[in-house]
């Protein structure tokens, strides 16, 4: 019997011949991601009684979450993650504005095909899109992977997603993404490897596929996949920090379940107040009023997102009363942004455009709805309460529909602008 | 270990988000702080009802959203007894059992508990004991539950590294 990915990459990091889902297996990740929150984890590894991280080279540190700094309490706890890093020498850090830690995980050439990848966020599946086996972890376990580098897993069952067909112009692989997860529900792939195959996955370029691995931990993944190919590759030409080996799963691998749609049927989409998988088509509620647009984050602040943006807004004039909000998901993001152009667009457009990281994506700062609000966002995330209060209402879609929207006052699709 | 309480029902894919808010997961490091917002945009009543014993019963998917662990320290910190769900969300799961927080999946108790209800919960015969019925439960995998039994992962790997308390 063959092996799916998780099986023959699980097996292949605890260095045993196979494995089967359900087998708890002891690894040592060969990345290992934390962001803000390495404050409260070094005072947890501290508490286990080491002196010294085992494996500082392994790590990667990179300051998103509430960045620069919006009050002293957090100027606080990034002081104490530089002093943390310089002190225990690890030199994979990335201070406040380089970016989102998927995003800058990828462009550094840490999120490598073969590589197993860990990280105390929820979304560290990003890193699946270049054939990394990446899962996120808690605090407490990324502490104990400082004081041991190891870890249990337990290898997950498979899901199988085949994409027939390409999507239709003015569809987005955001769109595919939460189609499936109103399809499948927000527990749709719970405890899962989802692997990503066919036509209309690899007809994506690589900034679009980041955004499904993103999107699946919205189903419950334990991580997602997409398989290595050309496109991949060339993607890391130049940034790779390693020599890499991808993994492939078994054509005659087993699934508990193999899901197939037709990409030209897929139509765009919003996830609705106040759950991922409260999915409808955009049709259904298009022309509900919006007073704020969030353009960025982790699922779609990349340059081709921000390009797709750019190309609504040029010429036209974010609408009187309503609040665009653009983030680059990264430095490199904002300079080649700067560069095409974009952000002229955007500041013309009447957008306001913050630092790279995670903004107001978990309502930490730069640009919160009050309450009664209702905010349109290209993020990953719309629970009640997520961007600062339970009573605004947060409804998640593609970059095009982020920025027509902000011209309209309402929620639309550019065609229809 | 056996634990009593009462239980505290609530419904699907309960989010990290609402058990604790995502805009104090910066400036609350106190646990006896965190137990202060425990479930604060879900069941404002509940962080200051809950009783030190108290179970949780929710539907599928508990836990569900962002792997932070205060969602599970707030919890601990209120010294609820135990989580029964349906079923949990991959890191919510591994974080219950690494704060050595009871984590049941059974759904036939699930459907059998309402809000109100007394329960005992015997983590040693796998059983859940109430006025509808027993109800048993697997126990953990035999690697996974020495974290639990050492009290969580941070003393386990205290152990496991030979530190003396």
């Amino acid at each position: 019997m063959g092996q799916t990915f998780a099986e023959k990459i699980l097996a292949q990091k605890a260095g045993l011949a196979e494995v089967v889902p359900g087998q708890i297996v002891e690894v040592t990740p060969d990345a290992a991601l934390s962001h803000d929150n390495t404050a409260p984890i070094s005072g947890i590894f501290r508490q286990i009684g080491v002196e010294r991280v085992a494996r500082p080279d392994i790590h990667v540190v990179v300051l998103d979450h509430a960045c620069p700094a919006p009050t002293t309490k957090h100027a606080q706890n990034h002081k104490v993650i530089r002093e943390f890093v310089a002190d225990q020498g690890i030199e994979s850090f990335f201070d406040v504005g380089r970016g989102v830690c998927h995003q800058v995980l990828a462009e550094e050439g840490f999120a490598l095909p073969g590589r197993l990848v860990l990280g105390s966020d929820s979304h560290t599946p990003t890193a699946g899109a270049f054939g990394a086996f990446a899962a996120g972890i808690g605090r407490s376990e990324m502490a104990a992977i400082m004081a041991t580098a190891r870890i249990w897993l337990r290898v997950p069952e498979s899901l199988k997603i085949v994409l027939h067909g390409r999507l239709r112009q003015g569809v987005t692989s955001k769109d595919l993404a939460l189609h499936a997860i109103g399809d499948q529900g927000a527990d749709g792939g719970l405890y899962q490897s989802v692997e990503w195959h066919g036509e209309g996955v690899e007809a994506l370029d690589m900034e679009a596929r980041m955004v499904i691995p993103n999107l699946m931990a919205e189903m419950g993944a334990k991580n997602s996949y997409i398989p290595p190919d050309e496109v991949t590759l060339n993607w890391l030409e130049g940034r790779a920090r390693a020599p890499f080996e991808p993994v492939y799963p078994d054509p005659d691998a087993a699934y508990a379940r193999v899901i197939e749609y037709d990409a030209g049927a897929i139509e765009p989409v919003v996830a609705k107040p106040h759950t991922v998988d409260n999915v409808a088509p955009l049709r259904e509620v298009a022309g509900t009023h919006v007073d704020e647009a969030f353009l960025g984050t982790c699922t779609n602040g990349r340059l081709s997102d921000l390009a797709m943006a750019a190309g609504v807004l040029e010429g036209r004039q974010v609408a009187p009363g309503v609040r665009l909000i653009v983030i680059p998901a990264s430095s490199e993001v904002y300079l080649a942004a700067l560069d095409a152009g974009y952000l002229r667009t955007f500041v013309e457009a009447g957008a306001v455009i913050e630092s790279p990281g995670c903004g107001p994506c978990m309502g930490n700062h730069l640009g919160v709805p009050a309450e009664g609000e209702v905010a349109v966002s290209t993020a990953n995330r719309n629970f009640q309460g997520r961007m600062g209060t339970k009573e605004s209402q947060v409804y998640l879609a593609s970059p095009l529909v982020v920025a027509a929207s902000a011209i309209a006052g309402e929620l639309i699709h550019p065609q229809d602008l | 270990m056996t634990i009593s309480g009462t239980v505290w029902k609530y419904g699907d894919d309960v989010n990290t988000d609402v058990i604790f808010p995502g805009k104090y997961t910066y400036t609350v490091s106190d646990p006896a702080e965190m137990g202060e917002h425990a479930l604060e945009d879900l069941d404002p009543e509940f962080r200051f009802k809950v009783q030190p014993g108290d179970v949780i019963v929710a539907g599928k998917n508990f836990g569900c959203g962002s792997s932070r662990e205060q969602a599970v320290k707030c919890l601990v910190a209120r010294q609820v007894g135990a989580v029964i769900a349906r079923s949990f969300a991959r890191i919510y799961y591994r974080n219950c059992i690494n704060n050595a927080l009871p984590v049941i999946a059974s759904p036939e108790a699930v459907d059998a508990l309402e809000a109100g209800d007394e329960v005992e919960v015997d983590l040693e015969a796998g059983e859940i004991r109430t006025a509808k019925g027993t109800f048993a439960f697997p126990p953990l995998p035999e690697a996974v539950m020495g974290i639990f039994e050492a009290g969580g992962l941070i003393p386990y790997t205290r152990k496991r590294l030979g530190i003396e308390d």
